[in-house]
């Protein structure tokens, strides 16, 4: 296998539509039609690749082949004419002063090329793999169209699963619509019931100092401590931030709520153990029960609960306060 | 089954006969309320029990409704993606033709578990073709016909396609003009 082959130009042309033959002075003696295309109706012939192209690579030109120096080199062209394509072949010294035989391809900027040249099939070798490249491209953004829609239509069967959701992801206790939904139940069939608001104090400290690991690892203990406290039937709600809510059906003595609300301000005040260090924390409780109302609301009886909390928050933290529920409030409750 | 073949099949039924058509098929069939999701396996039996009840409901044969969801597939309003995909294949319907054996791999690349017909082609002739179409549900020769009559059409191109009575699940091809019309415009690049 030796010896040279004649191509005439058409065999060139359907072979390796984007070539260009120098001649021995180094100026342009002819293209492929693909490369003719790019530059539109400028004639080449006759012109220096220079004039044509920013030769970026070969830095010093192609000077060394078109003397003989080199036998093959890499190229990199950008067409001067203000295309938007980066060139890349293989230039070919033909020998004996005849010049140079360059072959080119669009690479990577042939999604951008078939746009600005309106390039077709017939414009590429049947070998070159530019259309199934294109192919690609296009089945790609059809799936990743369809990824898309796939994510956003599970991002807002998530968000409304969330919504919908009664639990607190992270301490398992009722979340606020979990604890409201229970309220109007037990509105709803007139029970007596107790609300017990529950603050943590110094929260914020082990927050600010140990980070948010740490913060959640309280948030997780007191779910623990206020599910032990609490009996089956009694419900334990985190209505947000640091903030609890324990409510028990059945039970309306501020004797027995102060009983249990000291037993759990003194769990909470137990340190809590995280990552070699201990978190201290305790609570402040204000509470309120169904009985001080004629006809007991939600806001009401939790918004009552929140002052009698701030009372128990100015009279030192980590202590329990029943909401003082005056004649006035019943009246405005009934009107 | 991938769940995008089960898709074409809910798109040609709400395309062709109305959302009410499809409800009334999904429910026979058994799909959640959710809809078929594009990207999932099923099992071919939910593939058949979409059929069947298609078939119930549009009283026709599931060789037709084969048809013409892979018609509908190619020349549906929502269906320019796809052709297009198609159009890679070949410059002209010849070229099309041949390109019909890599037409797995060129799916598979795309979308990797997705199981399209097998088809190999056998020139018979100058312009005569048989289509060898096997797939893990009978009846993939009517929808690679339904697919091949909406493509004749895309390219312009006059041709015939029947099943064949000597090979089971195989298509002959016969073409009569390669350019009997304009065809539909087909650019590398998409027209923004």
């Amino acid at each position: 296998m030796s010896g040279t082959i004649e191509l005439n130009g058409g065999a060139l042309a359907a072979l390796m539509p984007m070539h260009m033959i120098l001649d021995g002075d180094g100026v342009v003696r002819a293209t492929g039609p693909t490369l003719s295309k790019i530059f539109a109706d400028e004639d080449m012939v006759g012109r220096a690749p220079h004039d044509l192209f920013d030769v970026r690579h070969p830095a010093d030109g192609l000077e060394k082949l078109l003397a003989g120096y080199v036998p093959r080199q890499k190229v990199r062209f950008y067409p001067r004419n203000g295309a938007r394509c980066a060139l890349k072949g293989e230039a070919i010294a033909l020998g004996g002063g005849q010049g140079v035989f360059i072959n080119l391809s669009l690479g990577i900027s042939i999604v951008d090329a078939v746009r600005q040249f309106g390039l077709t099939q017939r414009d590429f070798a049947s070998t070159d793999l530019a259309v199934e490249l294109l192919y690609l491209v296009e089945a790609k953004n059809a799936v990743m169209g369809e990824a898309m829609r796939l994510n956003s239509r599970l991002s807002a069967a998530r968000s409304k699963a969330q919504e919908q959701a009664l639990t607190d992801m992270l301490t398992g206790l009722r979340n606020r619509r979990g604890l409201n939904l229970a309220l109007e139940a037990l509105i709803a069939k007139r029970a007596v019931f107790s609300v017990l608001h529950i603050d943590l104090d110094f929260f914020k400290t082990v927050n600010d100092t140990l980070g948010h690991a740490a913060g959640d690892e309280v948030l997780r203990r007191v779910g623990e401590i206020l599910t032990d406290e609490t009996r089956g039937h009694d419900i334990a709600a985190r209505a947000g931030g640091d903030e609890f809510v324990v409510v028990l059906e059945g039970e309306s003595d501020p004797k027995v709520l102060k009983i249990l609300s000291d037993r759990i301000i003194a769990r909470l005040e137990e340190p809590i153990p995280f990552d070699g260090t201990l978190c201290k924390i305790s609570g402040s409780i204000g509470a309120t029960t169904s009985r001080s109302y004629r006809y007991p609301a939600i806001d009401q009886l939790l918004h009552d609960a929140d002052v009698a909390l701030y009372a128990a928050k100015d009279a030192g933290k980590g202590c329990f306060r029943m909401a003082e529920i005056g004649h006035e409030d019943d009246t405005r409750q009934t009107a | 089954m991938h769940g995008l073949v089960n898709k074409a099949i809910q798109a040609f039924v709400i395309g062709a006969h109305g959302p009410d058509a499809w409800d009334a098929v999904a429910t026979q069939a058994g799909v959640t309320p959710d809809g078929i999701e594009a990207f999932a396996q099923y099992d071919d039996a939910l593939t058949e029990r979409l059929l069947s009840a298609a078939m119930a409901h549009l009283n026709t044969s599931r060789d037709a409704i084969l048809e013409d969801t892979g018609a509908f597939l190619v020349s549906g309003p929502s269906s320019e993606a796809l052709r297009r995909l198609l159009r890679f294949g070949g410059q002209d319907f010849r070229d099309f033709l041949f390109s019909l054996d890599d037409l797995r791999d060129r799916a598979r690349l795309a979308v990797d578990d997705l199981d399209l017909p097998v088809l190999h082609l056998h020139s018979a002739g100058p312009n005569s073709f048989v289509l060898d179409c096997g797939w893990t549900i009978p009846g993939c020769a009517a929808l690679v016909v339904g697919v091949l009559r909406a493509m004749a059409d895309d390219y312009g191109v006059l041709a015939m396609m029947d099943f064949s009575d000597t090979r089971p699940d195989a298509i002959e091809i016969t073409l009569f003009d390669d350019a009997h019309s304009a065809g539909r415009e087909f650019e590398l690049a998409v027209v923004r």
